[in-house]
């Protein structure tokens, strides 16, 4: 164990845990609105680990989607995590055990890859597994009391809490599409599009997981073959 | 509902889990492919995008606070606050959205 790093996975943790817990109480609300238990809730939260992904299975169960529907939505929802992995993967300290790989793997988020891509040099994986003590419990626990507490909260507070996930989104999305505007662009698009989902009438008999695959791929295909990206600006 | 919600956790689990192993614990070599790595780059931005609006506006008690909310956070996103300052803010124009509506 290499207690430094451990330490100072903690030390930035401490705040992405925090963030997590904010944000996942408002996801417990969702879930329990939906009509999970605190159990299902608490248990989605603690095995899946991101925000995004989340809410989209959460409207796939809701809607009583299919599985392979589920598969697909995930697995285009959450396919930055493949290239955060790849990145973990050349930043990692040469000749860890092989477990090692699995476990960091878990914790790949947003916010853990954020601040572990920052760091200078190798990383030793006890810097992730820190990051993890505190984002982990945070998300995990901020379901569960959104969950439990949501039905016991007076409407004018779960009415306001009810756009923090999305405030978050827009708070991920906007400052890179200030500064680039091929990013403005897929912005921009794929609310115009999903926007033509809702709207359209032929269009609303397609499910919200398939919108997304069909919007995501539309628009970040289409930026990818107009505004290829130059290879250092993605690792 | 005829769907188990614990077998939908699991799959949710099981496909999210493998994205994020599969390179990590296989893959040696570097990815080169440009439109490829560009894609992958793209891809959080369309998909958030797409998952947060309209939705966004549907999000509270009724579609004026909704938009008072998204206003707040397209302005705190803007000025390049942090993710739980945004939220927040979002949170608390959509509260006084609600309280100045309940007044007219």
């Amino acid at each position: 164990m290499n207690r430094e790093s451990f330490i100072k996975g903690i030390r930035d943790g401490i705040p992405i845990g925090l963030g997590y817990f904010a944000v996942s109480f408002s996801f417990g609300m969702l879930a329990a609105a939906g009509g999970l238990s605190v159990g299902q809730a608490t248990l989605l939260s603690l095995l899946n680990l991101t925000s995004a992904g989340q809410v989209a299975g959460l409207n796939l169960i809701m809607a009583g989607s299919s599985y392979v529907e589920m598969a697909l939505t995930q697995l285009t929802i959450n396919l930055r995590y493949c290239l955060m992995s790849f990145s973990i993967s050349q930043k990692l300290e040469r000749d860890i055990p092989q477990f090692h790989r699995y476990i960091v793997a878990f914790g790949i988020t947003d916010e853990i890859f954020g601040v572990t891509a920052s760091r200078r040099g190798r990383v030793s994986p006890w810097y992730s597994y820190g990051a993890m003590s505190m984002a982990i419990p945070g998300w995990t626990a901020g379901t569960m009391l959104g969950a439990v507490s949501g039905s016991l909260l007076p409407g004018f507070i779960t009415s306001a809490l009810g756009i923090a996930l999305y405030g978050m989104f827009l708070a991920v999305i906007i400052p890179p599409a200030k500064k680039n505007r091929a990013v403005l662009g897929v912005v921009v698009g794929s609310m115009a599009m999903s926007t033509l989902f809702q709207a359209v009438p032929l269009l609303q008999r397609v499910s919200t997981g398939f919108m997304i695959i069909i919007v995501t791929v539309a628009a970040a295909g289409t930026a990818a073959f107009f505004c290829p990206v130059a290879t250092d600006e993605n690792l | 509902m005829n769907h188990n919600i614990y077998l939908y956790i699991l799959v949710m689990a099981g496909v999210t889990y493998l994205i994020r192993m599969l390179p990590l614990a296989l893959m040696k070599k570097e990815i080169t492919n440009p439109f490829f790595l560009s894609f992958l780059y793209y891809v959080p931005y369309a998909c958030l995008a797409a998952m947060t609006f309209p939705a966004i506006l549907f999000s509270t008690s009724c579609v004026a606070s909704a938009a008072a909310g998204m206003g707040a956070a397209l302005a705190a996103a803007y000025k390049e606050k942090s993710l739980v300052t945004v939220a927040v803010c979002a949170c608390a124009a959509v509260f006084a959205a609600e309280r100045v509506i309940g007044l007219l």
